[in-house]
This record gives C-alpha cells, structure tokens and sequence, in this order.
C-alpha cells in the first residue's frame, strides 16, 4: 500500500513521542545521546516544521547508532508545551530544540529545573546557562529575492502574501521592497494579510486577488506552495517560501527562500557529545547557509541571476546590509541616512512599512 | 459597464466561485442530515478523509474522476461509522461527532504522509461547447470543472427531493418526530443511516474539490476550519437549500472582496471579515428562537436526539 508502506517507521516515532507526551518513560539507553524536538506544526507541513525535521534527520544521519531522535509534533503554545518538554527533560534527553517563538517561557521555566538538559529555542529572546537561542536572518533572502522581483515585474506591481503583522513578517516585506526598489524605483508591493500561516484556500485566493489587481511577481510569508501554485496557472512568478516548492509550479518558481538548520542541529548536538556546549544566541543567515536557496529556475534571464548572486556575495562578505541607507518612510521622509544601517535591535523590534509599500499596516 | 471593469470583475466572481463551491457541498450534505434529525459535527473530518484518499488515487491512478469518486466514499466510510456509534449503539451525536473530526484530522494525516510535496494538475475545465464562447458570461458560467456545475445540480435535486418528493416527506417527518413517524411505519433508522450517509458522501466531495481544484495538493488539515463554517452555513440558511446556496457565495465572497480591499490598499481589519460567517450565524440564531414561527418552521425538531423505538 503506498499510503502506509513508508510510514511505518515514522508512525512507530509518532507514537513513541505520543506515548511520551502522556507522560509514560520509555527506557534509554544510557550511552546514547538523546536528542529531543518540540515541533508547533505536523511534519508534513512542507514548510516551518518540515525543515526543522529534515534538521533533525540530518542529525541521525550524521551520527548514527550514537544518537537518538525524539519529536512530539503538532505541539500547542502554552501549558501542553511545558507539559512536553518536562517529559522530555525527564526521559533522559540531553538536548531539547523548542522550535517556536510560544515555547520561550515553558522552555527557560523547565530548563530550571532540569540544569543538566541542554535547551535550545527558536527565534526566541529569553537564554540562561542551559538555553541557547538561535534563529535566521531570513530578510537576508528576501533582499536577494526582492531584488530578482524589482528585475522581473514588467507591470510594476508586486503581490506579497503576509500571515500576521508580526516584526518578523514586517520585517520581511521591507527587506523585500528596499532590494526591490533599489533595481526597480517604479515598482510597489501590495500586501495581502491572510490571518494564518497556513491555510493553503485562502492562500490561493490572495494570490489570485493579487494577481487579478496586476501583480505579476507574487512572494508569500505564508507556509503552503498554494500561491506559488496560483501563479503557475496564471502564468506568473514568484518564490518558494521555507523550502524548495519548484514540484508544485516548475516554470513559476525562480528561487526559494529555504530554512536550512542541518548544519546548526548537527554541530549542536556534536558540541553535546563532546561537552563542549554553552549557552549561545545566534542569528545566523545567507553567509552560514542557514538562509539558503535552490538553483535558479529555468525561466530565469542571467541578468537576474548575476545581480542576484551580487547581493548574497555582499551579504557573505558583508559588504551589504539588507537595510542600509538611505531609507525612507511611507511619507518619504528619510528614517535611516546613507552610510548607517538599522540596528539587530531595531529590526527586531520593526512596526512600520517603508517607502514603496502599499497601504497600511493593520494594528 | 466598460470593458475595463468587465475585465477586473470576470475573475473576481471566478475566485469567489471556487471559494464557494467546497462550502456548498459540505453545508448541503449536512443540511439533509440535519433534516433528518441528525447532528453531525464530524463535517471537517470528513472532508479532511476526502481530500487526502481523493488526492491519492487521483495521483496514482491519474483519473480525476476516480479520485473524486474515492473522496466521496471516504467521506461515506467516516459517516458510516459516525452512524453505527449515534443510531445503533445511540452514543452522544455531539460528541461523536466532534470525536470523527478530531479523528479524521489524525488519519488523514498519517495516509497522507508519503503524499506531501506531491503536484497534481487539478481537475480540469470542461467548456460547454457554443455557450462557452459567449463573451464574459461564457467565461463566467460555462467553463468550469464538473464539480461546479455539480454543486448546482445538487442543491436542486436536494431542494426538489425535500418539498416535491414522498420520500423527501418521510425525511422531514423522520427529522421532526421521529416517535410519529416510527407509529407511521416509517423505518426511522434506516432514514437516517441514508441521510447520513449521503451527508458523509457530500463532505467527502467538498474534500476532493479542496485537494484536486481548490489548490491542487495535499498537505495536513487543509481544510482550515471550512467545515465549521458549513456548519454554521446550514444555520444561517434556516435548513433551506436556495439560502444555502446565496450564503455559501455570500460567505465565499466575503472571503475575496475582503483580499481585494486589502491589495487596494482599503484599510478592513481582516480579523473582523474573518469573523463574519460566524458572527452572522449567530444573528440568525438569534432569529430563530425570537421568531419561533417563520424561521422555526423549517428547523428540524428532533436534532441531536437519539431515537429508540421503545423510548
């Protein structure tokens, strides 16, 4: 049976971790490494929650018999959290990745009582001597591939579907119009806010809304390949978002933006067994691999490509910052003076839309 | 009207036919289930089966048609068993059905695992020929996928089989009180094991239209709360076919014109719009138990109660 076949072995995983979470202990092995996930979506989410599994697969591939691999996905923000990482710190895991903003404080609350288990959160801000925050500079990608719009769009008006007026996601749809428009002065981006990370119907409507008002360039924050779907039978571009979606629009996708933890899980989990793990925060980008990309897709010009390429170069060499001056405000009034750029603190605090940007930001 | 506007207004009605369409279904299937005296909350479940056995046997199989036929008997495999627990062994209709959405979400999500990243080209576009041609209302009316001209044809035959029909009649007397129809004659089990059967059927379909025409994948809970919102859509229709059908496009429409304001830069908190269908339901719930003789009528009397013939 082809639904069931392959995923036999995940199921046993899936119920491991279920039988977890309801609090009975499964016996360890003593000299392994145990290394456990708290996931916020389904694995199959092809997009947040895929990525940090394939990390964690990279993991098991890496190290074998020597490791241990535990998820409990689809895992609710608030007391069900702390529920799960208690019974994973008390399961004998050594190092626990909490793979959402929500888990912050059941993460540092559980790390104090268990002062042996390594934590790790993503894209929190909250660390202690056993919690180490990580996240990536994914409007890093966003310049590059605003920049590829700003080339593309022959209608100057680019569509961006956006989940929640978030500093993130904000963030994000600045980074995107200031590359945009340093190639392209003319061309705007229209937002769509759908509510959701995750709701591929809606997130094929906006795109087609956006379309429809003449967006010819579409980019989404949003987690499903829908849109990008919605603008290959439209006959338009855009980019994947989290992964490399290039099997659901072929001709649509240029590139992706894709989270890449592989190399960060691998080196944490090494740095675990040879106990020379502290607590870190990192931000990492384009320059670690952390924000990486897919080839280009075939529809392509080279033009694009080399001016596309200059920016990541520029990134890695740090010869560019996605928001250097000048930058100007919705009303055209300059926020950030040539030669200075906006501080880590500052972006992750962003609340404002840039020039260049249509409409105005929900409260 | 100008062509100009033609042009703009002509894809704005074809997206929001798309959004309406997966509502129709799912609300007319319950509809007749609930005129029967039957409450089944597992409609997202059973959407949820649909879309994922619909989308992997048309992938394997490469028939649409078959795919569509596989989610319509999901969808009727979950409501068998939502009827075997509520009309045999009368478990709570509440909570079972709750339970077969809960459920439905955990099973479509395992089957579904090897589907994921998998792309399909979507039903295709049947043009009728010669009318077709029409210019805007060819575009407009005539060149869709079977499954919306189906949801058309379905909701008349329901309406028609409801108020035209004796078997329609014995349906409503089975879903008002169930003790008389049973004095009558009247096999009240078997009605209801058939209504919600077909019930499970429909949903199933909304499923497949999720997963093959509606964004042509499969990925986990893609369905995102549309169920509920068939829910409240019978409500809101009073148990009236032709109000379903408006509220399914109203709802659907409220869902698009609210995207288009935002790509025009119209300042409409889209929390609020994505509140509307619910807000509304509740109005007309409101409406109902103020004007217990108009819109009362039409509202099942037996709903949600188990029936035993020696009650």
């Amino acid at each position: 049976m082809f639904v069931f076949g392959s995923t036999i072995k995940k199921t046993a995983i899936a119920i491991a971790a279920g039988v977890l979470s309801l609090g009975a202990m499964s016996v360890a092995a003593a000299d392994k490494t145990k290394v456990g996930f708290v996931y916020v979506g389904p694995v199959g989410d092809h997009g947040w929650t895929y990525r940090h599994d394939i990390g964690r697969q990279a993991i098991e591939a890496e190290f074998g018999d020597d490791v241990e691999t535990t998820f409990v996905e689809s895992v609710a923000e608030g007391a069900d959290a702390e529920r799960v990482i208690r019974n994973l710190a008390s399961s004998g895991h050594d190092l626990i990745f909490t793979t959402s903003f929500g888990y912050m404080n059941p993460t540092v609350k559980v790390a104090k009582d268990f002062p042996k288990v390594k934590f790790e959160h993503a894209t929190g801000y909250k660390r202690a001597d056993n919690v180490a925050t990580y996240s990536g500079r994914f409007y890093e990608g966003r310049s590059v591939i605003g920049t590829m719009a700003g080339m593309m769009t022959k209608s100057n008006i680019v569509g961006y579907i956006a989940s929640f007026p978030i500093p993130e996601v904000v963030r994000g749809i600045n980074a995107f119009t200031i590359a945009m428009r340093r190639v392209n002065p003319e061309a705007e981006v229209k937002v769509v806010w759908v509510n959701s990370w995750y709701d591929p119907g809606k997130e094929s409507d906006a795109a087609k809304t956006l379309i429809d008002q003449g967006a010819d360039v579409i980019t989404q924050h949003t987690d499903s390949p829908a849109p990008l779907q919605a603008a290959q039978e439209r006959g338009v571009v855009g980019f994947g978002q989290a992964s490399d979606m290039s099997a659901f629009a072929p001709d649509a996708q240029l590139t992706a933006i894709v989270d890449n933890w592989d190399q960060y899980y691998v080196d944490r989990t090494r740095a675990v067994i040879d106990g020379t793990w502290s607590s870190q925060d990192v931000w990492d980008g384009i320059a670690t691999g952390m924000v990486d990309f897919p080839e280009y897709g075939a529809g392509v010009p080279d033009d694009v490509k080399a001016a596309a390429d200059v920016i990541k170069n520029g990134i890695i060499d740090g010869s560019f910052h996605s928001f250097q001056g000048p930058i100007k405000n919705q009303a055209g009034e300059i926020i950030v003076d040539e030669g200075e750029s906006i501080s880590d603190e500052e972006l992750l605090g962003m609340s404002y839309y840039v020039e260049g940007v249509q409409g105005s930001l929900p409260k | 009207m100008n062509s100009e506007a033609l042009t703009f207004i002509v894809p704005v009605l074809l997206t929001i036919i798309a959004a309406a369409t997966p509502l129709v279904y799912a609300a007319i299937g319950e509809l007749l289930v609930e005129k029967s005296g039957v409450l089944n909350l597992g409609v997202e479940g059973m959407m949820l089966l649909g879309a994922v056995s619909s989308f992997a046997v048309a992938h394997v199989s490469g028939s649409a048609l078959l795919g569509v036929f596989t989610g319509m008997f999901a969808g009727m495999a979950m409501a068998l068993i939502f009827a075997f627990l509520t009309l045999h062994l009368r478990s709570s209709q509440v909570a079972t059905g709750l339970a077969l959405t809960i459920f439905g979400i955990g099973v479509s999500a395992l089957m579904g695992q090897s589907l994921i990243g998998i792309a399909y080209a979507g039903l295709p576009d049947i043009m009728i020929p010669v009318l077709s041609n029409i210019p805007v209302l060819g575009k407009l009316l005539f060149q869709h996928n079977v499954l919306v001209y189906g949801s058309f044809v379905l909701v008349f035959a329901v309406w028609w089989f409801l108020q035209h029909t004796r078997a329609g009649l014995v349906l409503r007397a089975v879903g008002d009180s169930p003790e008389a129809a049973h004095a009558l004659g009247y096999p009240v089990i078997r009605v209801r094991y058939l209504a919600t059967l077909f019930g499970g059927a429909c949903a199933g379909v909304s499923g497949a239209y999720l997963s093959m025409a509606y964004a042509p994948m499969w990925v986990e809970n893609m369905t995102a709360g549309r169920g509920w919102i068939a829910l409240a859509l019978v409500v809101f229709a009073t148990w009236q076919p032709g109000r379903l059908l408006f509220g399914a496009y109203l709802f659907g429409g409220i869902t698009i014109l609210q995207l288009h304001a935002q790509a025009f830069g119209i300042n409409v908190p889209s929390q609020l719009m994505s509140m509307l269908p619910y807000v509304a339901t509740i109005v007309v719930l409101v409406l109902i138990s103020r004007d217990r003789g108009r819109i009362r009528r039409n509202a099942p009397a037996s709903i949600g109660q188990a029936f035993h013939p020696t009650k």
